[in-house]
């Protein structure tokens, strides 16, 4: 404990508290939020900060500090969802790459690289434009195309461990290759899994406001940050922020604080860029 | 006459390197090592010491030519029951102590598996025999419990050695296994290691590049220069009266006391190599 | 011209600070070459990384070390950039850490030439080629336009040695530069090392953990153990003579044994393919 608190330093365990916060605040929503975040009454629109309506009410006279509790919770699932697949389906494609070698390993890039050409986001709108818009759509369509960003820098690295004498002894022995790649190769490469996942996170938060912001991901009347900004966009012309800014801000600070204490605790596995 | 530990018989091995041109690893090389003796194989980078060293362990396949452990045949294509069954006659250590145990497991994981891999001991008894390898080798049993990290270079060779007799094997082939390690520790690794031959009739073959190890632990020696064996014989002989130009550049230039390097010489050498 | 007396290192760490060096002293005269002996994590190292002021950020250096009558752990700015670029050069152990890997190393040469001594790009060039020919490198144009990658440690090794002479310094710095080297390219590269510094008159300090290496090009040995000097002292005293008890335990894990002295190649030699 005294470890993680060490790496990760004071800002660091500001920006963790955040994010539990966060999280706590999307698992407790029914029990926290004051009103339920679907329903509205007309006669209760843009009411301005109260102890009623602690960040007041949208055009539709719904509370916002309630549709921003559960909002959080889809802008925490999908991002949850799409970091799950990939790890899985990134790191397993690596694997089995990485293990095999030769035609498997060509096979296996080619069709990575196949992926890597399509733009994530147009990618999430093919697959919506099929399915019809959701936020599970939305994620399986980003998992998709995040993973060869993942499969690429654990093959990298799952790639130079696995020349050394502490992989090719077992080999020796006998022992199968999925025996080894758990017991030994999986260990090795899991902090650089961790950070991908951190990292993949918070984009992944960003692209699904982005599809939400756009109409594509969660369908009003549920709450969803993105979706808040978008519906947003019209009370803030007539001068009511509330709903857009708050959102926003949310978005920045949950994807800020789990990069910042990814970042950290990858050390110097993270990079900048799409993991 | 007993049988040969190994009988290595026109080995071949030619690698093409990503379209460049190809090169001769090996280039029909015979060898004979008698049970119960040390056979060194020296050479440079390029020698081919190495890949010999790693088909007859079988971790590389020859093109052509045969290799024979213990009076049998082993397999071209070393697949995985072939290398299950070849571990109990013959084991390897590795260079780099570093890299030779997996860093985030405890190293008597290390011997255990090997343990688990080729006796049908029960967890208990698998611990004591770990812990008589370890007195074996000169570590103590409540080191068993320790990360690789928490060992010295030395200490961790000595896991790797308990390791390579974990499987009873009646052969161990030697990768530059003290070239990583301090001086005064050399001494101490290739001390145990004359024990362990001694006590077990083991046969060893020692890859190295250093004379002065050969002198402490090789009863035979072959001289390899780019894929070929230049010069062969009992150690005493090949280094007190060497006879092939690249023997006697390799004397000429192994630091000792009273050595200076001499540019004029070793030239002479090397054109008398290339003639 | 290098005197360091009573050098202390002490490096910051979690538990504890870790003493790395402790009174460290010794002496380097115009054109003497110095060995550095130790096994590793004996400090020899980090002594030399002082000399250039170029210990880790977290460690605490005192003592003093003197180059040419210059203090030089008060030096900073100007006067320690002129120290690191004319006056003292260093070979480390690994060059491809040393040559940008997306230039060719002739880039390498002329940056150390034209930056430091002002010399124009094109006589620059004539000379890296006269330097390269005088580490015994056949092909010079070809060596000069090729990338890291493409020569093998030994050339690269000699390159670096070159960029190293190139502005005459007075004292040369060489941290194991032929750890990484073939037993015979190991040989030139020292070879050509003592010839380089004989000829120019440079001061050497040279770190190794082998002795009989330090001992064939040093006039006199420091050994090191533990960040203290235990020993020093001519080779031959050193080796027929050690007075401490770690000097003679390097000794004794290095038996002389039977390699005899090799002096031409012999007539009799056996061609490739010896008899079974």
């Amino acid at each position: 404990m005294s470890r993680i608190k060490t790496l990760l330093g004071p800002i660091g365990i500001a920006a963790a508290a955040l994010f539990i916060v966060v999280v706590l605040g999307a698992l407790f929503a029914p029990l926290i939020a004051p009103y339920d975040p679907t329903i509205g009454s007309v006669t209760e629109r843009y009411l301005g900060f109260s102890t009623a309506h602690l960040l007041g009410t949208d055009q539709a006279g719904r509370d916002i500090f309630s549709r921003l509790l559960f909002g959080a919770r889809s802008a925490l699932l999908g991002p949850v969802i799409v970091v799950t697949i990939t790890a899985v389906f990134g790191t397993g494609l690596a694997l089995i790459s990485v293990w095999w070698g030769g035609l498997v390993d060509s096979f296996i890039s080619r069709l990575l690289d196949l992926l890597f050409a399509f733009p994530n986001l147009l990618l999430a709108m093919l697959a919506i434009a099929v399915f019809g818009p959701s936020l599970t759509t939305a994620a399986l369509a980003l998992s998709i195309a995040y993973i060869p960003y993942t499969a690429r820098v654990i093959r990298s690295m799952a790639l130079r461990e696995r020349n050394l004498p502490y992989i090719r002894s077992p080999q020796l022995q006998g022992i199968s290759g999925v025996v080894i790649t758990v017991r030994h190769l999986v260990p090795n490469i899991a902090p650089l899994i961790v950070t991908g996942a951190t990292i993949n996170f918070g984009f992944a938060m960003i692209e699904l406001a982005a599809l939400s912001f756009l109409g594509l991901g969660v369908q009003a009347p549920d709450a969803d940050w993105g979706l808040m900004v978008a519906d947003g966009q019209q009370s803030l012309l007539r001068g009511y922020p509330a709903e857009s800014m708050f959102a926003g801000l949310l978005i920045v600070i949950t994807v800020a604080s789990l990069g910042y204490v990814g970042e950290r605790l990858g050390g110097r596995a993270a990079t900048g860029r799409k993991f | 006459m007993s049988t040969p530990a190994i009988v290595v018989d026109g080995l071949t091995k030619t690698f093409s390197g990503h379209g460049r041109h190809k090169v001769t690893a090996l280039d029909n090389i015979s060898v004979t090592v008698e049970r119960g003796s040390c056979l060194a194989v020296v050479g440079e980078s390029g020698s081919g010491k190495t890949t010999l060293a790693r088909i007859i362990v079988g971790l590389e396949t020859a093109d052509s030519g045969t290799v024979t452990l213990n009076g049998k045949p082993v397999a071209g294509r070393a697949s995985r029951s072939e290398l299950h069954r070849r571990a109990r006659e013959i084991q390897m250590v590795f260079q780099d102590p570093q890299s030779s145990l997996n860093r985030r497991l405890r190293v008597s994981t290390a011997v255990d598996e090997v343990l688990r891999a080729h006796t049908r001991l029960d967890a208990r008894a698998r611990r004591d025999r770990c812990v008589e390898l370890f007195e074996q080798v000169g570590l103590e049993p409540r080191q068993l419990d320790s990360l690789p990290g928490e060992l010295s270079g030395g200490q961790r060779q000595r896991v790797a050695i308990a390791r390579a007799l974990a499987a009873d094997p009646s052969v161990i082939v030697l990768d530059e296994s003290v070239a990583a390690l301090d001086v005064t520790v050399q001494g101490q690794i290739l001390k145990l290691l004359a024990e362990l031959r001694a006590a077990k009739n083991l046969s060893y073959v020692f890859i190295t590049h250093d004379l002065s190890v050969v002198q402490l632990v090789a009863d035979q020696i072959v001289v390899m220069h780019r894929g070929a064996i230049v010069e062969r014989g009992a150690t005493a002989e090949v280094l007190g009266n060497p006879r092939h130009a690249y023997t006697q550049l390799l004397l000429a230039c192994a630091p000792r006391p009273g050595w200076k390097p001499q540019r004029g010489l070793i030239r002479a050498f090397r054109e008398k190599i290339a003639s | 011209m290098l005197e360091i007396r009573d050098l202390c290192m002490t490096i910051a760490a979690e538990r504890a600070d870790l003493d790395i060096l402790r009174n460290v002293s010794l002496a380097v005269a115009a054109g003497e070459s110095v060995g550095l002996v130790g096994e590793s994590g004996s400090g020899k190292s980090m002594t030399l990384r002082s000399i250039l002021r170029i210990e880790p950020s977290n460690a605490t250096v005192t003592g003093s070390i003197t180059f040419a009558g210059t203090e030089v752990l008060s030096l900073d700015g100007e006067a320690l950039r002129r120290m690191r670029s004319t006056d003292v050069s260093m070979i480390a152990q690994n060059p491809h850490a040393v040559l940008n890997p997306v230039l060719p190393v002739v880039n390498y040469l002329i940056e150390g030439m034209h930056d430091a001594q002002g010399m124009p790009k094109g006589a620059a060039r004539l000379r890296a080629g006269e330097l390269l020919e005088q580490v015994g490198i056949d092909g010079v144009d070809r060596v000069l336009g090729s990338y890291p990658h493409q020569l093998s440690g030994g050339m690269l090794q000699r390159v670096v040695i070159a960029g190293a002479i190139a502005g005459k310094p007075k004292l040369m710095l060489a941290d194991e530069p032929t750890t990484a080297l073939d037993v015979t390219t190991q040989a030139e590269v020292m070879a050509i090392l003592d010839e380089f510094r004989r000829d120019l008159g440079m001061a050497m300090l040279y770190v190794t953990h082998d002795l009989d290496l330090a001992a064939a090009v040093c006039d006199r040995i420091s050994v090191m153990k533990d960040g203290q000097i235990v020993e020093t002292g001519v080779p031959e005293q050193l080796r027929d003579n050690p007075q401490h008890p770690y000097t003679r335990q390097l000794m004794d894990s290095r038996p002389a044994g039977i390699i005899p002295s090799v002096t031409a190649p012999s007539e009799t030699d056996v061609n490739e393919g010896e008899p079974k």
